[in-house]
């Protein structure tokens, strides 16, 4: 009950007790990639398997006094996939997954953010990805914000959503225990 | 049958050389074209790539050898009834086999070893990587040999078709020499 409290307590000062209570525009910070999107698929159900987009961009609007009014926008590079195996990540560029050479751009664009307390939202909106458009949610949590050592301010997040592979037209079978991928997105903003 | 080539006629390691990589060549690209369509969960997913692999290396080597015999015993000398056209139209149709089935090999290795990993042949050895950071490597290295596989065996059908072409229409000895005659 304690513990409770004063976790409230402390997220209460960090969303509302910094006095920095603007909407601000924030840039992902590619320059010195403090930002990630992870993905894990399991492996015929016996292990997990790890990868990455090396290459995305974005931007959002976050306002810690109305963080229900916070939009994002990510586009990402679907040719940038990396699961520490050139032979993998060639198979998964190619039609039996992501089509890379026909849809080379994923992208994503809140459309509403929903408070779920705890400094965490629901953030809807549109991913297209394999030339698919479809609404998904992503789980996410404010993980931090304030000045940075170098004169800038920063506020970061993490995000996870599971996605359906046959629900983004991705061809390929790997069978019962890999029909869904689980996205994790940890980005930080610098603000603009 | 002489070891070596002569003049006149091909030599047994040559002709062994020669059907050997053609049967090997169409062998591959028949794996080649059924492994990459295979079910993730059939027993040959992993199995087909690294017998397509290994021998691809293996074949590198015979390849290699062959070159290096050329030197050592080089081809007889073309039929005297083929004309400049036809004997200009078979080197660059040969150099262009040689040269495609090296680049093809190549562009092979380079998709495998693109992140760095070796190559097994058979578990008997390993072939290490060498080139790896060509941007796109496994991408670019992939399509090259896809194209080129195709293009050989099609030029390689058409290779055949000459020959029996000299064979049937014109009746020389094209054919029945790569048979040691």
């Amino acid at each position: 009950m304690l513990k409770k409290t004063l976790a409230a307590l402390a997220l209460g000062s960090v969303l509302f007790g910094a006095g920095q209570a603007m909407a601000a525009d924030y840039a992902i910070d590619k320059q010195g990639q403090h930002a990630f999107v992870n993905f894990k698929i399991s492996h015929l159900g016996y292990s997990w398997l790890y990868g990455t987009f090396k290459d995305f961009d974005g931007s959002f609007t976050f306002d810690d006094k109305n963080p229900e009014a916070s939009k994002v926008s990510v586009t990402l590079n679907t040719t940038s996939i990396d699961t520490n195996h050139a032979e993998r990540d060639k198979h998964i560029r190619s039609g039996d997954f992501l089509n890379v050479s026909k849809h080379p751009t994923a992208t994503f664009e809140s459309t509403a953010v929903k408070s779920t307390g705890d400094g965490a939202a629901d953030i809807t909106g549109n991913l297209t990805l394999n030339g698919v458009t479809k609404p998904v949610v992503i789980a996410a949590k404010f993980i931090g914000q304030g000045d940075d050592p170098w004169g800038g301010y920063r506020a970061g997040f993490e995000g996870t959503t599971t996605l359906k592979l046959k629900d983004f037209d991705i061809q390929k079978d790997l069978g019962p225990a890999s029909q869904e991928v689980e996205l994790i997105i940890s980005v930080e903003g610098v603000r603009k | 049958m002489q070891l070596r080539n002569s003049s006149d006629r091909y030599g047994l390691v040559s002709i062994v050389l020669h059907w050997l990589v053609a049967v090997t060549v169409f062998g591959l690209f028949a794996l080649g074209y059924w492994m990459v369509g295979l079910d993730y969960y059939s027993s040959w997913y992993k199995t087909a790539p690294d017998i397509h692999k290994s021998i691809g290396i293996l074949l590198f080597m015979v390849m290699l050898g062959r070159m290096l015999w050329r030197r050592f015993s080089p081809p007889p000398a073309s039929l005297p009834s083929h004309g400049r056209m036809t004997r200009l139209g078979a080197k660059l149709g040969h150099a262009f086999l040689y040269l495609g089935l090296f680049v093809l090999m190549i562009s092979g290795y380079l998709i495998s070893t693109a992140d760095g990993r070796g190559i097994p042949v058979f578990g008997l050895f390993e072939v290490p990587s060498t080139l790896t950071s060509i941007p796109g490597q496994e991408d670019i290295a992939g399509l090259v040999h896809e194209y080129l596989a195709w293009a050989l065996v099609i030029f390689a059908g058409i290779h055949a078709l000459a020959a029996l072409k000299h064979h049937l229409i014109d009746r020389d000895r094209t054919l029945t020499r790569m048979f040691g005659r």
